[in-house]
């Protein structure tokens, strides 16, 4: 959908004749009472659940949860998926023209704000007739744009799921989205941020931002269960066949599984991904602190938040830990609100908000069960 | 305890339209019958996955936590009422959590079973740990690892520094202020700081 008027940005800029994409899930209600936005994080997009036709690994990123008969059910449910802007789906980022210069937007693209992304996405929503959202809901950055909307339009939203979330990033998840970006920008092939008109992408960079962040959403426990220390050789075959071959003396060949696993993920997301994108949304992240303007009183900056609200988190996230959740959670009962919170003893870490497990996708369907119950009871 | 002439005998001492926190709130069976029939509000608090679902599905606001690692998400008297029903005998820090509970609550409510009803005192006579209706397990598996009495309870709220509002025993479902210690299986303090 295209947005002629201009939108200003949290930073003083603005941006105007901007597009969003965005995927419905679902049929709408007369009332309009049943519309679930939800928001993404870092790398995903507004295709949140189903397949496309004909193509094969088209599956939602979210599609263990959205869709017919899942958690949250669309046929119960009118569900939107829309890609924020500065991403690289297909919504308006750096890899497009700016309308006042007639170039690529490059690294002058605007920084994007979470609290932008939710003005953008509220002006989707007028577009699309939706005065009130039945809920709102996201895991990790995703999550973060779910509690920016019960701050930004606590009068729009009944509920509010964040998952795996926090209030802000401690210094430590700064730090390695930094590591990620001087990835990106030291890259040769970057260019400023100006690489398009190069015919080049800084892919080294992308590549290795992709490892140090696919590192940090799992586990100690889980990368030692799924890579432990097998020999990548051993395992395809040309050494005994048990993981325990001869080392190879060498420096620079991928030696361990765990290695080419991560080279594997880094150039997968190197073919897919836009760099001036990625230092977008790790800013955007470094950015969320809606305490800030309170003097870092959560209690303070939640007091405008009027829905109701399911917290998920997960005991081996050490990325966005349970007691960043917690913080939520404390500022929220000091407020009073109502909120339910489940701590998923899972072994997956951050990944886990994605992944299928029971209790978890339990949880979130119960809640959607009651949320239609209470639209069922106001209609 | 999901007796339910036991779980109206402690509604009732819940005031109307009360702010309720139940530390270990099971199913969530009791806050909702305090919300559907007592006006009240509030949060249950859970360790265990089914039950935090099953809070979940009845639409009775659940918080994960457990609760040998203390309250410190809430604040000195945040709630009108803390309940802590059949709760007390599964903490390792039973003696901080009572301390907590008033300090949280305006009024701490505990029950627990009675080690000193009859049949009990009968089954150690006889040399043997009780295996009743009110303490089902057998003592090796048992999950229960604070076992204590009527009587002990008012020491330990005394020895905690708790003013004792109420006491008194329910067997089956009926208040008991004749010797309860002796011929109640389940124990009631209300309490405050």
């Amino acid at each position: 959908m295209h947005f002629v008027a201009t939108l200003p940005l949290q930073s003083g800029a603005s941006i105007r004749g901007y597009d969003l994409s965005f995927e419905t899930y679902g049929q709408l209600n007369a009332a309009r009472s049943i519309a679930v936005l939800v928001c993404h994080a870092l790398n995903a997009s507004h295709h949140v659940a189903g397949v496309y036709a004909g193509q094969a690994k088209s599956e939602g990123w979210w599609n263990t949860m959205i869709g017919p008969g899942k958690p949250v059910d669309t046929d119960r449910f009118f569900v939107i998926g829309v890609n924020n802007l500065g991403s690289c789906f297909g919504s308006t980022g750096p890899m497009h023209v700016n309308p006042d210069t007639g170039r690529v937007y490059g690294a002058d693209f605007p920084v994007v704000t979470v609290e932008d992304w939710v003005d953008a996405q509220a002006r989707l929503l007028d577009a699309l007739g939706i005065e009130t959202l039945a809920a709102v809901m996201g895991g990790s950055l995703g999550g973060m744009q779910a509690l920016g909307w019960a701050l930004q339009y606590p009068a729009r939203v009944r509920h509010a799921v964040v998952v795996a979330s926090a209030p802000n990033l401690t210094a430590e998840n700064i730090a390695f989205n930094e590591v990620a970006r001087r990835a990106i920008v030291t890259d040769p092939d970057f260019h400023g941020g100006h690489f398009y008109a190069q015919g080049v992408v800084p892919k080294r960079g992308l590549r290795i931002a992709r490892m140090i962040g696919h590192i940090t959403y799992l586990s100690d426990d889980v990368m030692n269960e799924k890579f432990g220390r097998q020999l990548r050789d051993a395992v395809l075959g040309s050494g005994t066949g048990t993981g325990t071959g001869d080392y190879k003396y060498s420096t620079q060949d991928v030696e361990f599984q765990i290695e080419s696993y991560l080279r594997y993920q880094g150039d997968k997301f190197a073919e897919y991904f836009d760099a001036n994108t990625y230092l977008l949304i790790t800013r955007a992240l470094d950015y969320f602190d809606p305490a800030r303007a309170f003097g870092g009183d959560l209690t303070r900056a939640l007091a405008r938040a009027t829905a109701k609200f399911l917290l998920v988190s997960f005991s081996t996230d050490w990325r966005f830990a349970p007691a960043r959740s917690r913080e939520i959670v404390r500022a929220l009962l000091d407020n009073r609100r109502d909120l339910s919170y489940a701590e998923i003893d899972a072994p997956h870490g951050h990944d886990a908000f994605l992944l299928d497990d029971p209790r978890y996708l339990g949880v979130v369907r119960s809640y959607f069960d009651s949320i239609a119950r209470e639209l069922g009871d106001a209609s | 305890m999901s007796d339910q002439l036991t779980m109206e005998a402690l509604a009732r001492l819940v005031p109307v339209g009360s702010r309720v926190l139940d530390l270990g709130c099971g199913d969530g069976a009791m806050l909702d019958h305090l919300q559907r029939t007592r006006g009240c509000t509030g949060y249950g608090i859970e360790i265990d996955d089914a039950n935090v679902l099953a809070c979940v599905q009845r639409g009775v606001n659940v918080i994960q936590l457990n609760l040998d690692e203390g309250l410190a998400l809430f604040g000195d008297q945040s709630f009108d009422v803390v309940l802590q029903i059949d709760t007390l005998q599964h903490l390792r820090n039973a003696e901080t959590m009572l301390r907590e509970t008033a300090r949280v609550g305006r009024i701490g409510i505990v029950a627990f079973p009675n080690f000193a009803h009859w049949p009990n005192r009968l089954s150690v006579l006889r040399g043997r740990m009780p295996v009743t209706r009110r303490l089902p397990y057998q003592w090796y598996d048992t999950p229960n690892i604070r076992v204590g009495t009527h009587a002990d309870l008012a020491l330990l709220a005394q020895r905690s520094g708790l003013h004792v509002l109420d006491s008194f025993g329910l067997q089956a479902g009926r208040v008991l202020r004749l010797a309860p210690n002796l011929l109640a299986g389940t124990s009631v303090y209300q309490l405050s700081r």
